[in-house]
């Protein structure tokens, strides 16, 4: 760079060269919203080797039925979601009442090398304010070497009034790509919410 | 805004209007990238531009099996990566055998006014496909009146094929500025990955 351009790198007033990809080192790939009725929130477009990390945030994500899971499975090289994966669930939880705490491992929602859907919350209620949010950050979905490691942390709220706050990590235990990406309840539809998904750049 | 800059506000080319703080809230730093490398160090581009710093770690492998990859702190005008540490560390772990599962403190990786390199992960396997990554948040660093706070958060696929989930936190337990830091295997060279440091506006 030569001119105004460069001597106004990194300036924070006055007018500077756009950073690629918008100004930021988080980029907004793209916004899945809920139309009310949606079997899977799906992102199959924008997961590649652009960036090195991908961040998923999740806004009031709220389901059709009472008492299901919110998920998600990653696609590895055909259409399908079901990349093989093992993973950690712990989780804390508290009623409402005041009565009732737990913090502990959850080994009946794990997965060791199983191509299932991995829940990110368990149990979310459909009354109007009922909903989970959180994030999904996972890094490196493009190389071809190393298996793919991912880690969450949620709140969802019960369908029997607790606050759950589960942290899942793991691996997609393949050297394939990961470039797809989908959610979904453990039944019915997702009826209301948002999904974004972030590129965290590592260069200029 | 009106004209140039208000039809450019948004654009990915050509001039745009700065925003304040430089273009963004989290604002990358350095980038580097190991091949072969005892250690990694960042010695420079930590003060008080930023109340936070966050290092990212992509696919960390490691040339020695069953090493624990870690960090320490520098103090403005020191010499050496030995800052006092206290420290906590916990784990969620999970085979794939789908034999052993569970949260635990483990307390051969915490440190009560340690100078040792602070465990961030489990032990990381040296298979192809094994590797490690998470991410580091290190608290005002420049600060001369309170101690440096840290948290941590990485997953590892570890010698024994386990998935582990870890979670560090403590402070460098130093009113003086902390101002590089150095990452290392506790075993052996860091034999691949990348650490990317982002300062938080």
């Amino acid at each position: 760079m030569t001119g105004i351009i460069a001597q106004n790198v990194g300036r924070t007033s006055g007018l500077i060269k756009s950073a690629g990809g918008g100004g930021g080192v988080w980029t907004l790939i793209s916004t899945f919203t809920s139309d009310g009725s949606d079997a899977t929130a799906t992102f199959d477009s924008g997961i590649d080797s652009t960036y090195p990390i991908y961040v998923f945030k999740f806004i009031n994500i709220h389901p059709e039925t009472d008492n299901v899971g919110f998920m998600f499975n990653g696609r590895d090289g055909s259409t399908a979601y079901d990349a093989i994966k093992t993973t950690t669930n712990f989780k804390a939880m508290a009623n409402e009442g005041d009565d009732d705490i737990y913090f502990g491992y959850d080994s009946s929602r794990d997965l060791a090398q199983s191509t299932d859907f991995q829940l990110l919350v368990q149990d979310i209620g459909n009354d109007n304010d009922q909903s989970c949010s959180g994030e999904l950050w996972l890094f490196n979905p493009s190389s071809t070497t190393f298996v793919k490691h991912f880690y969450s942390r949620m709140n969802g709220l019960y369908f029997q009034d607790y606050i759950f706050a589960p942290f899942i990590a793991g691996y997609f235990n393949v050297t394939a790509a990961i470039d797809g990406i989908q959610f979904k309840f453990s039944a019915d539809e997702i009826q209301g919410g948002k999904i974004k998904l972030y590129g965290l750049k590592d260069s200029a | 805004m009106s004209g140039i800059i208000a039809q450019n506000s948004g654009r990915h080319t050509g001039l745009v209007k700065a925003s304040s703080g430089g273009g963004g809230v989290w604002n990358l730093i350095l980038t580097q990238t190991a091949s072969a490398s005892a250690t990694i160090d960042f010695t420079s581009g930590i003060d008080d531009t930023y109340d936070e710093y966050v290092f990212k770690f992509i696919d960390i492998h490691p040339s020695s099996e069953a090493g624990k990859f870690g960090f320490q702190g520098n103090v403005a005008g020191g010499s050496g990566y030995n800052e006092t540490i206290t420290s906590t560390f916990f784990f969620s772990y999970h085979n794939e055998v789908d034999s052993a599962a569970d949260v635990a403190y483990q307390a051969a990786s915490d440190q009560a006014e340690g100078t040792a390199f602070q465990p961030l992960s489990d032990n990381i396997g040296i298979d192809n496909d094994q590797s490690g990554a998470g991410t580091l948040t290190i608290y005002d660093p420049s600060n001369t009146t309170f101690v440096k706070h840290f948290i941590a958060r990485t997953n590892s696929y570890s010698a024994s094929d386990y998935s582990v989930d870890g979670y560090t936190a403590g402070y460098f337990n130093t009113t003086s500025a902390i101002d590089e830091i150095s990452f290392k295997f506790s075993t052996g060279n860091i034999d691949a990955g990348q650490i990317s440091l982002y300062g938080i506006s």
